[in-house]
């Protein structure tokens, strides 16, 4: 079988789920016998324009101008995988979504200069049609891999669950932080991370999104009930991630 | 001499983020001659505003993904600092390793996957697969290691879990009591330890390559963190050391009387400048500040390489970068030895004594980073600063191409020569574009 031609594009973010694809370690190279990397601008020099079998792409969705490059891509491209929160969700960059200032904020008075127009940071779904999404800040590079499987095999679509962080939880035993007295967003959060940050001893804060049908208000009042949270930063609590899911977005 | 140049490299590549080269000659007469660094902002400093205390590392973290530990270290520091809070000694310590293998991490990657291919002569790491195997193995078996190091004590590497303002959130490993996270500690020992013979055929590799690395010397001023513990990497002042030898040191908390940033109309990024007309940060400016506080290891091949301070040679900052995380993995070793000789404890983190404002400073793989943030009396973020290493050293770069362009003219260089020695030259700095926290707006001309 002819090797995949794949390439890697990045947009708006800080290329961490990049830097995951190097934490596989020697066995990297078994992958190199299915993929054919033709273009990679952070470790590669070599560029195409021709056809491409999966792009995959890294990074929000944040100015117009960025729109056609996404667009090229597409019609190069047969698959189109978007992995980290920043492409699939507008990811940290979309916490200023709800700011009208923060251009001032950070360049003062230099802030109307065209180059620092950035309008709402969006997930690459907003302007093409992606057809993987691996979710989570970073990304999970296991559930990269099980798709890049079902990719090159052509087989079923790779489930991902969508229900609550919750869940996780209590199938690795670790205590509910709500239990000791901590706050969380797990109940609303979407699962398929396998909880690493409750049980290092941090409040889960969906950057793999919401889980379906999450119940926002809810969530609100058990943060100020139960996680003693004032009201204000509870309501805030899960712009960190998800601004874009959030009912007032 | 009459000659036409004209480079114009979009989006150079094997750099993080995005920036350009430009340079017109016409008739021997330097027209233009800039790096360009075109990156989306982000507003990390707007978005941490009306944030929690125990929020904005987490944040800032997601600032860059390879130093993401740095960032999250010297985000901490600053907090902590606000916040009237001082860190247990398991803290430091264990921040210290953790610090460490981030810098180990970064540089494996930048080395191996980054700057060997051209001094191997290929266009990225993937055409050597066939040709180098066993030397692609051994870089991605580095970098492995590098990830379990630092995972073992943050949780992960890109942004890291367990460190939190006042201390750690868990235990190394993720142990559930202290003597399973110094089962944890010993185990990382071993593989630190297991890691000398591939850094030995790294070392002679670099020495086989040495003669590839461009020569060019311009003084500048070398700007890192000094310690009286160590090597500055995870605390200390700031060290700004000028080519005559001179070192003057300035508290962290007044880090903008250093940076100094300032707006240019040739360029997209703000540059920074101290004493002269640009400095420099990164591996090379901490081994020309912190040379005689290397370990002997790390010392015994720095030597071998041939590195004196105070060497002015920019391209020499991978071949620091290779002596520093040498040096990482030795220092790491020896702060596990101490834990283990104490033993660990099951600490909480130190709670806030006050609120306020501070600056942080680590320096990251690629140079001093300075966090700074003001919290009101709910803990809540008010302003957050973040001045990061590759914009310190973007005037640098600038001044290096002036005088470098100036040379190959003089040396008659083909065109093609020149942009490869333009792009090296930005590589060896290690660039962390999308890092960069602040860009202004400049027209490029096509």
């Amino acid at each position: 079988m002819a090797k995949l031609k794949c390439a890697w594009f990045d947009f708006a973010c800080c290329e961490g789920c990049q830097v995951e694809l190097t934490n596989y370690g020697e066995p990297f190279v078994q992958l190199l016998e299915h993929l054919e990397p033709v273009e990679f601008r952070e470790v590669m020099s070599e560029k195409t324009t021709g056809p491409i079998d999966v792009a995959f792409i890294e990074g929000s969705f944040t100015r117009e101008a960025d729109r056609r490059r996404l667009e090229e891509i597409r019609a190069r491209a047969k698959v189109v995988v978007a992995y980290g929160s920043c492409a699939t969700s507008g990811g940290i960059n979309a916490l200023k979504n709800h700011m009208d200032d923060y251009a001032g904020e950070v360049y003062g008075a230099d802030k109307d200069r065209p180059h620092l127009n950035s309008a709402k940071a969006l997930p690459v779904s907003a302007a093409i049609k992606v057809d993987y999404e691996v979710r989570g800040c970073p990304m999970d590079r296991d559930e990269l891999l099980r798709i890049v499987q079902q990719v090159v095999h052509g087989t079923a679509k790779v489930y991902v669950p969508s229900y609550p962080v919750c869940v996780e939880c209590k199938r690795r035993e670790t205590v509910c932080r709500y239990d000791d007295g901590e706050y969380c967003l797990g109940p609303i959060a979407r699962a398929g991370c396998g909880a690493p940050c409750p049980a290092d001893g941090i409040p889960c804060e969906a950057c793999r999104g919401l889980a379906e049908q999450p119940n926002q208000e809810a969530m609100v009042k058990v943060l100020v009930d139960n996680g003693k949270l004032p009201q204000q930063r509870a309501e805030n609590l899960s712009r960190m991630f998800t601004a874009n899911f959030r009912g007032d977005a | 001499m009459s000659k036409n140049v004209n480079i114009n490299v979009h989006h150079l590549t094997r750099v993080e983020g995005h920036g350009n080269i430009v340079v017109n000659v016409t008739d021997g007469t330097v027209e233009k001659c800039e790096w360009q660094v075109p990156e989306a902002p982000r507003f990390f400093e707007a978005m941490v505003r009306g944030r929690h205390y125990s929020e904005v590392a987490r944040i800032t973290s997601r600032i860059c993904g390879i130093c993401s530990v740095g960032h999250t270290l010297a985000s901490l520091k600053a907090s902590e600092k606000a916040l009237g809070i001082k860190v247990s000694h398991q803290t430091d310590r264990l921040r210290r390793i953790l610090k460490h293998a981030e810098n180990y991490d970064s540089h494996v990657l930048h080395v191996y996957f980054l700057i060997a291919p051209d001094l191997l002569g290929a266009p990225s790491v993937f055409p050597l697969v066939p040709t180098h195997g066993d030397v692609v193995k051994r870089a991605l078996r580095m970098k492995r290691l590098g990830h379990e190091w630092g995972a073992c004590l943050g949780g992960r590497t890109t942004h890291p879990t367990r460190p939190v303002v006042g201390g750690f959130a868990s235990l190394p490993g993720g142990a559930r009591t202290v003597r399973e996270a110094e089962a944890h500690l010993r185990e990382l020992k071993d593989k630190l330890l297991a890691v000398v013979p591939d850094a030995v055929e790294t070392y002679k590799l670099l020495c086989e390559l040495a003669g590839n690395i461009p020569a060019f010397e311009r003084p500048t001023e070398f700007v890192g963190l000094v310690d009286e513990l160590e090597y500055g990497l995870y605390d200390g002042a700031i060290g700004c050391l000028l080519p005559d030898g001179s070192l003057e040191m300035v508290d962290v908390q007044d880090y903008r009387t250093v940076t100094n940033e300032y707006v240019t109309d040739q360029s997209t990024a703000k540059f920074a400048k101290h004493k002269l007309d640009s400095y420099m940060v990164g591996a090379l400016a901490r081994l020309n500040i912190n040379h005689a506080r290397l370990h002997p290891e790390a010392r015994k091949l720095a030597d071998g390489l041939g590195f004196k301070p105070i060497c002015c040679n920019p391209y020499m900052n991978s071949v620091a970068q290779f002596i520093e995380a040498v040096h990482c993995v030795y220092m790491a070793v020896e702060y596990i030895d101490e834990l283990l000789t104490v033993g660990l404890k099951d600490e909480k983190p130190v709670a806030p004594s006050s609120y306020g404002r501070g600056a942080g400073a680590a320096d990251v793989p690629r140079g001093i980073l300075f966090h700074e943030y003001a919290y009101d009396s709910d803990g809540m973020c008010e302003m957050g600063n973040c001045i990061i290493p590759t914009n310190q050293n973007h005037a640098n770069i600038q001044c290096d191409f002036d005088k470098m362009v100036q040379e190959m003219l003089a040396q008659d260089l083909t065109e093609k020569q020149m942009e490869l020695r333009l792009e090296m030259l930005v590589r060896g700095y290690d660039p962390c574009i999308s890092c960069s926290t602040h860009y202004l707006d400049v027209t490029f001309r096509k």
